[in-house]
């Protein structure tokens, strides 16, 4: 029994510094990119444009109707036979990011349209474009709708980067992996991984909840 | 009280507006002078409220002119385009029925928001400006609260600044009343009464007969998308020339 815990705290190391150098990077970096490609793809969405909506529409069925860890190999191993070579690290973020922006924009696009049209209408009466309507108006309200599931993708995405491991991006569950490779202790090594995960996903919710709080204020 | 006779400042005509087959204003004329108070009655679904949002470009006309005296001026046809029309909002501001303040701002953010960033008119003297005229609707003390603590008519007040704030040279209400509890009417009526004594010109949809009696020079009765009566407010109200126009005086004033 000691020397299993032994291995656990052996392990915490090597697996944290595969969460911060894996893991969390990989997750900001994919959720921040997802979510500017996101807000563009609600916009067309909404758009007026059949066009635009229409490829809007497309983008977002490819995205939610096929498996995250298809779109992965699809970038990582299937791209090679057309000539188009990425290293594990960039595929990882391109395919994180495209996946994140087909779930965020619809929250995105929902939250937009749950604020009421008058809020528009009072941005255009005082004189300001759409475009700024939108960012100084609508946006800041739609955030506050946004914020709960925007967090749930958030903390999808912390546990899928865990799927980077198949195309050899060393992110904490690679670790896990290598360490028990090596002392075949799976169980604990994999439990020691879910631990951490875990521990990084209530941390996220606790940020959530006090996001939510601060937007609270003004409303009734 | 006495019709003012200003110049014209305002001038409508010809205004058409279809939403698909319903046809909700079938050729509109008035005109606004400069003091002149305005106000728009008839019956729900007489088109008042569209023609009002018509003047502000919040609604494109299909067919018809409106005019200010030294500008801007739109003539709405089937392909005018929102941006064409939305530089009606130079001369005009717009009070909504349901105030429409911007929960996620302060009350000084939200009647200052528009002179700072699109007038982009000097900081100090917006500030200033709001905070006198915030002090004149009695809601000095309110101006870091958010508008979700402030009671219906206190918002309704905040809506009026905001439009004042746009140094409009029309004010444009939208029935301001008729989302509050009645006990709170009055409040903001006072303050519509109080602008109309001081000059403002302004264009009122309401249903409160006895208010409109009592502050506009004019009244102008719709019904099914015409003008069907115009003219100075006491005889409008009081003597009305037309059928329609009589019944539905007679129907607002003595309900039961």
């Amino acid at each position: 029994m000691d020397e299993t815990w032994q291995l656990v705290l052996d392990s915490l190391w090597p697996l944290a510094k595969g969460a911060l150098t894996g893991t969390i990077p990989l997750t900001l970096a994919s959720f921040s990119l997802g979510l500017m490609l996101a807000l563009v793809v609600a916009l067309m969405r909404i758009s007026t444009s059949r066009v635009l909506s229409a490829i809007a529409r497309i983008y977002i069925s490819i995205i939610r109707g096929t498996p995250l860890l298809v779109q992965l190999f699809v970038i990582f191993y299937g791209l090679p036979s057309l000539g188009v070579t990425i290293d594990p690290w960039p595929s990882a973020i391109i395919a994180f990011t495209l996946n994140v922006a087909g779930y965020a924009a619809e929250i995105i696009r929902a939250a937009i349209l749950s604020v009421p049209n008058g809020q528009w209408e009072a941005g255009y009466t005082i004189g300001m474009s759409r475009t700024r309507t939108l960012y100084r108006l609508i946006l800041p309200q739609a955030t506050r709708v946004a914020i709960p599931p925007l967090s749930n993708t958030f903390i999808s995405l912390v546990k899928d980067t865990s799927l980077a491991s198949l195309i050899l991006v060393t992110e904490m569950f690679r670790r896990a992996q290598e360490v028990a490779a090596t002392s075949l202790e799976f169980m604990t090594l994999y439990l020691t991984a879910a631990a951490l995960y875990w521990v990084i996903c209530l941390v996220l919710s606790t940020i959530q909840t006090r996001m939510e709080g601060r937007l609270e204020k003004y409303v009734a | 009280m006495s019709p003012k006779t200003g110049s014209p400042l305002l001038t409508v005509t010809g205004l058409h507006k279809s939403f698909g087959t319903n046809q909700v204003l079938r050729g509109i004329d008035f005109t606004v002078h400069e003091g002149e108070v305005l106000a728009l009655i008839g019956p729900s679904g007489s088109g008042k409220t569209t023609a009002l949002r018509c003047l502000n470009g919040l609604e494109i006309a299909d067919n018809g002119v409106v005019a200010f005296a030294g500008g801007p001026s739109v003539s709405f046809h089937p392909d005018t385009r929102k941006k064409t029309a939305s530089i009606l909002r130079q001369r005009s501001a717009m009070v909504f029925q349901g105030h429409h303040l911007f929960p996620h701002l302060t009350v000084l953010q939200n009647v200052s928001i528009g002179p700072l960033e699109v007038q982009r008119r000097p900081k100090s003297a917006v500030l200033e400006q709001a905070a006198k005229l915030l002090d004149r609707v009695g809601l000095a003390e309110k101006a870091s609260a958010f508008p979700s603590s402030l009671s219906g008519g206190q918002q309704q007040r905040v809506g009026i600044v905001r439009a004042l704030m746009q140094e409009p040279d029309l004010l444009l209400f939208d029935e301001p009343t008729s989302a509050l509890d009645p006990e709170l009417v009055g409040e903001v009526l006072t303050v519509i009464k109080e602008l109309a004594a001081e000059g403002w010109s302004m264009v009122l949809v309401t249903h409160e007969l006895a208010f409109a009696r009592d502050v506009a020079d004019t009244v102008v009765f719709m019904d099914g998308g015409h003008v069907i009566e115009h003219g100075p407010a006491a005889q409008v109200l009081r003597n009305p020339g037309n059928q329609r126009t009589q019944s539905f005086v007679q129907r607002l004033l003595n309900p039961f």
